[in-house]
């Protein structure tokens, strides 16, 4: 065993002699990831969850990336075309990126517009199942100008055209490996899907499907000093906690994503001292949402329908009602015990970046229960024997669903309290996420069928711009039988002021237009009461003491500038 | 004997076409979606076409009828295939059992993480024998001695405590307190020298220490009730009368029928290790057979959900059969015509 010692502090003692040189691909050794969730393929088109998208931006890399800020920066493209520089056509038809020349696939051929058609085509050929394809409906055609161009059009204007090609989600796939792979034969291509050819700092080495991931240095990466690690090992399974405990605690791993669990565990772990638990705020948010259509069980097959609109639920077709218990919420204290450093007070269906944030609803950040109270006292809710208020014969109690998690089922009974305060019973359930998230129309369970008076969930959108979340709100995305229950507009809120409101952003470039439509927008559906905006929620993860360069980001996957990590000396 | 078992064989494919069917119907009734994983940012519409590229668009019995024949043609087929280097028919045009999340054959899958559950549960098993049968024989022999006394304490704690605490137990005070062994399984770990073999030792400890003290709870008191009950019988008394030594005494006379009714209760507990020790691959992230299921459960892929579950129940149906077949072999007063 002395031996042994003695090797490690021969072959340490060795590194430290060669470090002064530093800046040397693959001169630091393996860097140790876990991600709870395993991934399961390395494709991020086929993905079936955010892990996926992660592993396989390690190795695929889009045109563009966000940054820590939310700012978008160029990759394999020169830079990103704006107006101002003439890569964006004046009608916004039309937008023109420009590749790095030089750029080669981790198997020595060199990457060309042609390889940009394609991952176009094969996200967009019928019976891919692409999980991007949303970004490409307005795509008109992407063509190759000449082997460094590639020009896309849209069908109607678009003032912000960086849905396709920007971000992890939207990664560049090589055409040589997957042209076999169109359509109904994506499922097909597991060796493709496992391995894919990348031009990211590192390439597959070994995929073991939801379980672990070997990655080596990729030799034809343009820079030559990067990446600093050798070798990249991403283990998979088990539960956020112990993927904490495995980078605060025992440090075995460097680093863990989405390390969600309730914050005193977290802090009793980082007392440690191997490392940190980091907090990065995005766009996500999580909020409520009060449901406009009867949900009782008496509607029948009118059940959460809006039809022609004539279907108002018994208590909360009521403004009075909704601005309570809007009002009665005490949101400090629900991120103090859920969130603690990775949630934030928000009163905004907006809640970042700055330009779009608004503060003219600001007023439900301070809780008032007296306030409330007296709004539903004016309104006409009188409180009955056992406290709970009732008007016209329907009483003030509401059904209250969200995922089954641990840190919702304890906001859940906070909020409960907060109601009971303002005399509104409130009947707690939760369903697990797989059901609760999952769209099966032959389910009541759903968050879109919503069953149920109100629901809790967190909310995210791809990159800054708010247009297409808001946009969730319009009557056309109302979930109905007719529809299958598609759409996001779960509060089914029906505001042709807002239709409109949310047609002229879709027609409008200048910034500071656009941002001034949004935050009307926002404070529309935060004044009608449609959505209750509880927390801003950050992505939290831990990362060891003893890895440098990483750049917290909650705009993009989070493994997005893994070529800079290093080894701290 | 033949004819027994060639019944007994008939029978099971009835039963196991019935069992496949349950399953199916099951979790094709369970609200699951494969989609729900997918962030919200994925509109609904996208959706509907992922479900619809997975197939779910088809009605439950043609779906149904697919994964049968995809179950028991296609996937032999291309098993005898791989084994001997031939090519049957058009093998690329032949329809695999496919996961939903990873795209790739179900079977691959299988094969790639049977090596993990069979050496860490299969030899926390073995461990589990190999503890209990001495215990539950001492305990016995020396009946409500200090040793059974101990014996019968530890099991009741093996049986009562459950792994997820006993796991959590070992990692704390081994791998956060004392930093001796890791609390992450490496299943890329390759036993190449002798390094490698104490680091795949080291991952093994902890696990196999859980599984044993649970498989041994449950053995040690079959094999305590078992002895006890040959104690009693006339031929021990017979056997000592005849001037026996104590040792020829248990180990030929009581061991060996006691250990009838044990080899049974062993048999039939195999299929588990094949099922894997769920929630301890979880907890020292394993990522074998059980862990497969477990998140092919929460993700709602339902052909790898329902081929995992569907090889399970074969492989009870199957032991059952062994269990019976071997109690005939060791049980001369058995017969089955």
């Amino acid at each position: 065993m002395m031996k042994w010692h003695g090797a490690i502090g021969a072959a340490a003692a060795a590194v430290l002699t060669i470090s002064p040189a530093a800046a040397q691909r693959g001169a630091d050794g393996e860097v140790k990831i876990l991600y709870w969730q395993a991934p399961s393929i390395l494709n991020p088109y086929l993905s079936s969850g955010v892990k996926d998208v992660e592993a396989s931006s390690v190795v695929l890399e889009p045109l563009a990336s966000y940054d820590e800020k939310g700012d978008m920066v160029a990759r394999l493209a020169v830079e990103v075309p704006t107006l101002a520089n003439g890569g964006m056509a004046a009608d916004l038809k039309s937008i023109t990126w420009k590749l790095k020349p030089g750029i080669t696939w981790s198997d020595g051929t060199p990457l060309t517009a042609e390889d940009v058609v394609f991952t176009a085509e094969y996200c967009m050929a019928p019976g891919g199942g692409c999980s991007k394809l949303s970004a490409f409906t307005d795509v008109e055609k992407v063509e190759a100008a000449d082997p460094l161009t590639v020009k896309i059009s849209f069908k109607s204007a678009k003032p912000f055209p960086y849905g396709p090609f920007v971000g992890g989600e939207s990664a560049i796939l090589q055409k040589a490996q997957f042209k076999d792979c169109l359509g109904a034969k994506a499922a097909q291509c597991t060796k493709e899907n496992f391995a894919p050819i990348g031009t990211g700092p590192f390439k597959v080495a070994e995929f073991r499907a939801n379980d672990s991931i070997r990655y080596v240095a990729n030799d034809k990466y343009r820079d030559p000093a990067k990446p600093a690690f050798a070798s990249i090992y991403m283990k998979g399974g088990g539960d956020p906690a112990s993927a904490a405990r495995a980078v605060l605690e025992t440090g075995e791993f460097d680093y863990a994503w989405n390390t969600q669990v309730e914050p005193e565990i977290l802090e009793r772990m980082a007392k440690a001292g191997k490392g940190e638990v980091i907090t990065a705020f995005g766009n996500y948010l999580e909020r409520m949402h009060l449901n406009f259509t009867n949900s009782r069980p008496e509607a029948g097959d009118k059940r959460s329908v809006y039809g022609d609109g004539s279907n108002p639920h018994p208590v909360l077709k009521d403004p009075a009602m909704r601005r309570a218990l809007a009002l009665a919420i005490d949101r400090q204290l629900l991120v103090d015990t859920g969130y603690g450093a990775s949630g934030r007070v928000t009163c905004n269906i907006v809640p970042a970046p700055e330009v779009y944030t608004s503060t003219a609803v600001d007023w439900c950040k301070t809780p008032d229960i007296e306030k409330a109270n007296k709004i539903l006292d004016e309104a006409g809710w009188k409180k009955g024997s056992d406290g709970i208020r009732v008007k016209d014969g329907v009483r003030a109690s509401l059904l209250y669903q969200t995922s089954t998690n641990s840190v919702r089922q304890a906001t859940q009974a906070l909020i409960k309290q907060m109601w009971g305060d303002i005399g509104v019973a409130t009947e707690l359930r939760n369903i697990a996420g797989s059901v609760f998230f999952g769209a099966d129309p032959s389910s009541p369970d759903t968050s879109q069928k919503f069953f149920a008076d109100i629901e809790m969930f967190a909310w995210t959108y791809v990159g800054t711009d708010p247009e297409t979340n808001l946009g969730g709100s319009t009557c056309k995305e109302i979930p109905e039988p007719k529809t299958n229950w598609l759409g996001t507009n779960f509060s089914r809120y029906c505001n042709p002021a807002y239709d409109k409101l949310a047609a002229e952003l879709a027609q409008t470039a200048d910034l500071a237009a656009r941002a001034a439509l949004v935050k009307k927008m926002n404070d529309m559906l935060v004044e009608d009461g449609v959505m209750i905006p509880l927390i801003y929620r950050g992505r939290i993860s831990a990362i060891s003491n003893k890895l440098a360069g990483h750049r917290h980001n909650a705009w993009d996957v989070e493994l997005w500038n893994v070529a800079d990590w290093t080894r701290k000396k | 004997m033949l004819r027994y078992t060639l019944r007994r064989l008939l029978l099971a494919i009835p039963t196991l076409l019935v069992i496949s069917f349950v399953i199916f119907a099951l979790l094709d009734l369970a609200p699951n979606d494969p989609t729900a994983n997918l962030p919200t940012t994925i509109p609904p519409e996208v959706r509907e076409q992922i479900r619809l590229s997975l197939g779910l668009g088809e009605p439950f019995l043609i779906r149904y009828l697919k994964w049968l024949y995809q179950f028991f043609v296609n996937e032999p087929l291309n098993l005898l295939q791989s084994a001997f280097g031939i090519e049957i028919g058009d093998a690329s045009e032949r329809l695999r059992l496919r996961s939903w999340t990873t795209r790739s054959p179900i079977v691959d899958l299988i094969v790639e993480r049977a090596p993990q559950t069979l050496t860490v549960v299969g030899l926390g098993y073995l461990t589990g024998i190999l503890i209990a049968l001495p215990i539950g024989i001492i305990s016995a022999y020396r009946k409500y001695s200090w040793f059974d006394q101990i014996g019968t304490l530890v099991s009741m704690i093996g049986f009562s405590v459950p792994t997820f605490f006993t796991g959590l137990l070992l990692i704390i005070i081994f791998s956060v307190n004392l930093n001796w062994l890791p609390s992450i399984y490496d299943t890329s770990l390759r036993v190449t020298d002798w390094g490698s073999f104490t680091a795949q030792l080291k991952q093994m400890a902890m696990p196999v220490a859980v599984l044993g003290l649970y498989n041994a709870a449950q053995i040690s008191r079959f094999m305590r009730a078992s002895m006890l009950e040959n104690f009693g019988q006339d031929y021990v008394r017979t056997a000592r009368a005849k001037g026996m030594s104590e040792h020829v005494v248990i180990f030929v006379h009581v061991l060996r029928n006691s250990l009838i009714p044990v080899v049974t209760v062993i048999a039939l507990g195999v299929p588990q290790v094949f099922g894997g020790a769920i929630i301890t691959e979880q907890i020292f992230r394993i990522n074998g057979l059980g862990e497969l299921l477990i998140s092919g459960i929460q993700s709602a892929d339902i052909p790898l959900v329902q081929t995992l579950t569907f090889i399970f129940a074969v492989l009870i149906v199957t032991f059952n059969l062994i269990a019976d077949i071997l109690y005939g072999i060791l049980d001369p007063r058995i017969r089955y015509e």
